[in-house]
């Protein structure tokens, strides 16, 4: 019987069972890349929102506090999404007849939200609470970025467990004095002697078990 | 029998050396643990049909498809902020407000957590003389009724849709002809002890001069009011105080887990029952009853006998305390030292009657305290808690017989279901349909609403203003949480309707009520007050003089003669009630305190009973381990039932007892399976629902308007049906003796007596001696931060489950269906084992809460090959649904039997309703990920961050448990037992403390107290 295959498919053969080893391990890089990619974490999409808002314009240009429209960022695990009201104590006074400011204006006449799309979004099975992070000198700008050079909201870190964790497992790292959380430009001098003795004074335990965030 | 009984008792001893036992079949099977043990129990679903070549590359290629699409980059999720927000709403805090939920008319004080205005929890309000902080099933189950998309939501006019403003204009007309003739309205109500609705009813009844109003409720205290009538020559209401008893008499009263005042009860009574280093003396319980109750579980001295002979025992008392006549009746010692019990307790004791037995033991219970000098002591008297107490069975005969003549043209039924409930003898539904115009307020489009001209759908407690009393008379508003969501009217509403105000809100009623009895002296202060309160402080009724007047009622006296035939006994539901929560799933999945059966009534008889009729213990054997049954025609005055029989120890002989509240036909399709015939696994369910596709049977062609709760002269009949499958949960996630081997004191127990001279009797189950502490892994110093646990006392607890419920409600747990449970899938993290010792006669019982005991070495980590479970610095066993792929080698390693695994998709993310009632602070599991109890985790956390923002240690009591929260008895104590001034750390130190299986050197956090029974001495 004549050969059914050529002599080359022996050496095809042999690379593909050694290379077996190789190509797994690609295959785990890839997805290892991907899931750790914008593609998979949704970092620094811009969403498209009823109302183009601009953080720079708004925290960088005028110089509003973060609290001003977060209000329950510091006692509760939600720091709050403004309602129309909070928009319009300025917007009732200018930029009145603004075309970009028409939804605001329509949502506050009919009493209808304005549906904003999310840009930060963990899993429904992680708890994530922003109070005690604030409470625990976490500055905004540590998972949130430069949001005060955002003309459009985008998710500045991954959100990836790995990334919670950096932080969990050496707070001294990123911790910074309360009085600077919520300034968004703050640049340690010095946080290889002020993080730990801020994590000292603070009483922040690295808290790294599952039920911490997963329950 | 009873030798045979005794028989299985000594071989199982000689078997297993265990003094308790789980279930008869352990009693009686030589093979149990075999049965046990097999890894796929008999009759437990298995796929019935493999799954085919051609099928699996359909499925295979289908899910290869669809996984494409599931790797496209997620949608954004929408945030919805307020427009305006309201003031005192912070996002992600939940507020909560005080209400009060009316079960039977009598006010349960309840705290509920709001989420943005979504109610979501319902907890105790600790300051309602009725709850003292802690709930039952019905009011932890109220917040799945609330959302219940089965409710009605629509006005029907004829059975087509209509609206409230067309209901309106066609009720001025007939209420015109109503009034033109003078007479002929009628309206029907349940009992009703809301003073605001009361005013608009005799407003009503001013209005209308021949207007009449009749009063009917299935399980409504019936006895209970004519007794005390016929006690004190008129209607009153008694208020016990447990607290201060020394010694308590049942006489078929379940007082401990049912009544309106049964959580205060409960409390006060554990209050009197609990023993701590100190404790000189404990109160003392005798219990004669039919069967089993929660109430019984406690006794220190049980009589299981005939209803119809409890009344001799009855007088019995009375005669030896100096009142009437004694009759002849068995266990006369035993009678004898009860009676020199209560003479050594004048004053400090109490007697008290259960609903189903006769107004004649009422009245006589009621003589024996005079006696005994209870009234004003132990038992207050009052007047009346409801607006207008009336016998409702002459109520509603009256209301039928003027339907019947026909001079009823207008019927207004502002809530209930008489046409599901009313007694067998009295043919509602035939005089009803006799009348002209007819309207009904239901929650639910039920068997009445079929029936009637109009159907209004109702609101729920929750859902709007109202008010009513606990109790003790102390007044609630009842304020609701949400907007009604189903366009529900409330009762306010429709009698404003027939009153013609037709703008009146209930808000408006309540209110103008209020400020009138209050004084409009700065009022809104006061109003602002009782609803933080959720009580109107002092309102409670006052103690009446009444003594004097009570007189052992001149019934005939009963015949100790045997009677022909076996006694019916018929109660309410300890799930479903009277048949109104018959579409709530939690209630029905819950395994009933006693026999651990759900989604259906059975019937229940003792073992010499069953064994009368030829359902003895060998053919009880054949059947499969606790899951099946035989079916039994019970005859009764000229009507039949077939139902399930299931064989209770502890029941009395030759008596039967029926459950009410099932075979409902209409009203929701938990309620009525029909549209719930396919299981989970697409097997038909037909064979676990009798005849008619109802769930359970409808008991009411039993109830006789003179005998509700049945009577003697059934006869009761095996059939040949194939045996009948029956979701009972005992022998599911049981910790058998076979694995932990024979012996291992998982209950533990001892008179007072034995404490007081051995305090650490726990300790003499001496396996523990011998653990090692050795273990594979290094020590673990837990000494650094806190360290949860838990402690519970067996003592106390009376198996009524207002923990599970509690449990499952704070902790999103789905219910999973009877074919499911049948298959051992039912998810409660939280179960109650019931153990018995003794004969299976008349047992001991003891119920065990089995929640995660949070093992410091927990077998259930090693095993995890993904790390999905592992274990917290505080103790704390965690659970990571996200990283758990379902392998379920740590429920196989659990010696204790308390994970549960998602085998299907059991949560609903489907019904929008449904999704608005979960709590946002617990994940929603998914198919194939394994849960179990937390030590609600959420609330750690939530308490964690309170205090380290303060900069504080987490104080003691901050932390409640949702079991902890529910338990009337106040059994289940959470806490940080490094703290060396916490309740949990006291009693880990007392020495009745013992762990479940400590010899395997689990090290579990959570402990038990050993039970502790007070008995009588001079009782062998």
């Amino acid at each position: 019987m004549a050969q059914i295959f050529h002599r080359s498919a022996n050496t095809l053969a042999r690379v593909t069972i050694f290379g077996a080893v190789f190509i797994a391990g690609f295959v785990l890089w890839v997805i290892g890349g991907v899931v750790r990619s914008p593609y998979a974490t949704d970092q620094g999409i811009q969403r498209e929102q009823p109302v183009p808002f601009s953080h720079q314009h708004h925290v960088a240009g005028l110089g509003i506090d973060c609290r001003y429209c977060h209000t329950s960022v510091e006692v509760s695990n939600f720091a709050g999404i403004p309602p129309t009201q909070t928009c319009m104590n300025c917007h009732s006074q200018i930029w009145t007849n603004a075309e970009m400011l028409e939804p605001v204006r329509a949502s506050y006449a009919t009493g209808k939200p304005i549906i904003w799309s999310r840009v930060h979004r963990l899993p429904d099975f992680v708890h994530f609470n922003h109070s005690i992070h604030v409470n625990k000198g976490i500055g905004c700008a540590s998972c949130h970025g430069r949001i005060d050079k955002m003309a459009l909201t985008y998710q500045d870190s991954p959100l990836t467990m790995e990334w919670c964790l950096g932080c969990h497992r050496a707070p001294e790292k990123f911790v910074r004095p309360r009085s600077e959380v919520f300034n968004m430009a703050y640049i340690a001098k010095d946080q290889e002697s002020t993080g730990p003795q801020l994590v000292r004074e603070y009483n922040i335990q690295k808290l790294t078990n599952c039920s911490t965030c997963h329950y | 029998m009873t030798q045979n009984n005794e028989l299985n008792l000594a071989g199982f001893k000689k078997r297993l050396g265990n003094e308790y036992w789980r279930s008869l079949d352990e009693l009686s099977r030589e093979d149990f643990e075999q049965v046990v043990e097999s890894e796929f129990p008999q009759g437990a679903l298995a796929l019935e049909r493999g799954v085919d070549r051609r099928d699996f590359v359909k499925l295979m290629g289908a899910s290869m498809a669809l996984g494409g699409l599931a790797a496209c980059n997620r949608p954004a999720e929408k945030i919805v902020p307020y427009v305006r927000q309201p003031e005192g709403i912070i996002p992600g805090k939940p507020l909560f407000f005080a209400t009060a939920m009316p079960i039977s008319g009598y006010a349960h004080g309840v705290l509920v957590e709001s989420h943005m205005n979504r109610p979501t929890k319902i907890e105790g309000n600790p300051d309602h003389p009725s709850s003292l902080g802690a709930t039952n099933s019905f009011m932890q189950a109220s917040i799945l009724g609330l959302y219940d998309p089965d409710r009605s939501q629509v006005v029907r006019h004829l059975g087509e849709i209509s609206t409230w403003s067309e209901f309106l204009a066609t009720l001025q007309p007939a209420l015109k002809a109503a009034a033109a003739n003078g007479a002929g309205l009628r309206l029907l109500t349940q009992t009703i002890t809301s003073p605001a609705l009361g005013g608009q009813i005799q407003q009503f009844l001013a209005q209308y001069p021949g207007a009449k109003w009749h009063q009917w409720e299935a399980a409504g205290g019936h006895n209970v009011r004519e007794g005390l009538r016929a006690a004190f020559n008129g209607y009153v209401n008694a208020v016990y105080h447990y607290d201060k008893a020394n010694v308590v008499v049942s006489l078929d009263a379940d007082f401990l887990d049912s009544g309106p005042g049964h959580l205060r009860y409960a409390r006060d009574f554990a209050g009197r029952r609990k023993v701590r280093k100190g404790t000189t003396s404990i109160n003392r319980l005798y219990v004669i009853e039919s069967g089993p109750t929660g109430t019984g579980s406690l006794a220190d001295h049980r009589l299981a006998v005939r209803p119809s002979q409890i009344e001799g025992y009855a007088r019995s008392l009375a005669a030896g305390l100096g009142s009437g006549t004694a009759v002849a009746t068995e266990h006369a010692e035993w009678v004898a030292a009860l009676i020199r019990d209560l003479q050594r307790n004048r004053g400090a004791s109490i007697v008290v009657a259960g609903d189903e037995q006769p107004p004649a033991v009422h009245a006589i219970a009621m003589a024996i305290n005079q006696a005994l000098g209870n009234l004003g002591t132990t038992i207050t008297i009052t007047d009346p808690v409801e607006v207008a107490p009336v016998n409702q069975v002459d109520s509603l005969r009256q209301l039928v017989a003027g339907m019947n003549a026909g001079t009823v043209p207008t019927l207004i039924i502002a809530g209930g279901n008489p046409v599901y409930d009313a007694p067998g003898d009295i043919p509602f539904v035939k005089a009803m349909d006799k009348v002209p115009f007819r309207a009904h307020l239901s929650p639910y489009y039920d068997e009445t609403s079929m029936h009637v001209h109009w159907h209004i759908p109702e609101t729920h407690y929750l859902e709007s203003w109202s008010d009513a009393r606990a109790h003790d008379g102390t007044v609630s508003i009842v304020q609701p949480l949400i907007a009604p969501l189903y366009n529900g009217r409330s009762p306010h509403e429709l009698l404003g309707a027939l009153l013609g105000g037709l703008d009146q809100s209930p808000y408006d009623v309540v209110r103008a009520y209020w400020s009138a009895k209050a004084g409009a002296l700065n009022f809104n202060a006061t109003w602002r007050k009782w609803l933080n309160d959720g009580v109107i402080a002092g309102s409670a009724l006052p103690a009446r003089t009444a003594s004097g007047t009570a007189v052992i009622a001149a019934t005939q006296q009963p015949s100790n003669a045997a009677t022909q035939g076996y006694e019916l006994r018929i109660l309410p539901d300890p799930n479903i009630y009277d048949g109104r929560f018959a579409n709530n799933g939690w209630l029905q999945e819950l395994p009933k305190p006693q026999t651990k059966i759900c989604w259906e009534n059975v019937a229940l008889v003792s073992p010499k009973t069953a064994a009368a009729i030829g359902y003895d213990d060998k053919r009880r054997d054949a059947l499969v381990n606790e899951k099946q049954t035989l079916l039994a025609d019970i005859r009764y005055r000229g009507t039949k039932l077939r139902t399930p029989i299931w064989v209770v120890p502890g029941h009395a002989d030759g008596t039967i007892t029926l459950f009410m509240g099932y075979g409902r036909t209409r009203g929701g399709q938990i309620a009525t399976p029909a549209a719930h015939t396919k299981g989970m696994l697409g097997l038909d369910l037909a064979p676990f629902h009798i005849s008619g596709g109802t769930l359970g049977v409808d008991v009411t062609p039993f109830r006789f308007s003179e005998a509700l709760s049945g009577g003697v002269g059934a006869e009761i009949e095996l059939t040949n049906e194939p045996p009948y499958s029956v979701a009972c949960t005992q022998e599911h996630q049981s910790l058998n003796p076979s694995d932990v081997g024979a012996d291992r004191g998982i209950i533990r127990s001892a008179t007072f007596a034995e404490y007081l001279a051995k305090p650490d009797f726990v300790r003499d189950y001496k396996k523990e001696l011998e653990q090692s502490p050795e273990t594979m892994y290094p020590p673990y110093d837990y000494s650094k931060s806190h360290a949860w646990a838990m402690v519970i006392d067996t003592s106390v607890c009376t198996g009524c489950n207002g923990c599970v419920v509690a449990c499952q409600s704070e902790n999103n747990i789905p219910i999973v269906g009877k074919d499911q449970v049948l298959a051992e899938r039912e998810m409660h993290w939280l179960r109650i084992d019931r153990y018995y010792r003794g004969s299976a006669d008349n047992p001991e019982v003891y119920h065990q809460p089995v929640p995660c005991m949070q093992c410091e070495n927990a077998p259930c980590e090693p095993v995890c090959p993904v790390g999905a479970t592992s274990h917290s610095p505080e103790g704390l066993n965690d659970m990571t649904y996200n990283r758990c792929v379902g392998t379920r080698y740590c429920s196989n390693n659990c010696p204790y039997k308390v994970r549960r695994f998602n085998f299907f998709h059991y949560s609903d993310y489907e019904t929008p309703a449904l999704k608005a009632q979960r709590n946002p602070d617990v994940t929603v599991r998914t198919r194939g990920v394994m849960e179990k109890c937390t030590y609600c985790v959420q609330r750690i956390n939530a308490s964690k961050i309170e205090a380290e923002k303060q900069g504080r240690r987490v104080r003691d009591g901050e932390i409640v448990t949702a079991c902890q929260q529910a338990c009337p008895t106040d059994a289940i104590v959470f806490g940080d037992m490094n703290d060396k001034s916490s309740r949990v750390a006291a009693l880990k130190a007392e020495p009745a403390n013992y762990a479940l299986l400590a010899e395997l050197n689990t090290r579990p956090r959570t402990t038990y107290l050993g039970a502790i029974k007070n008995p009588n001495p001079e009782i062998k």
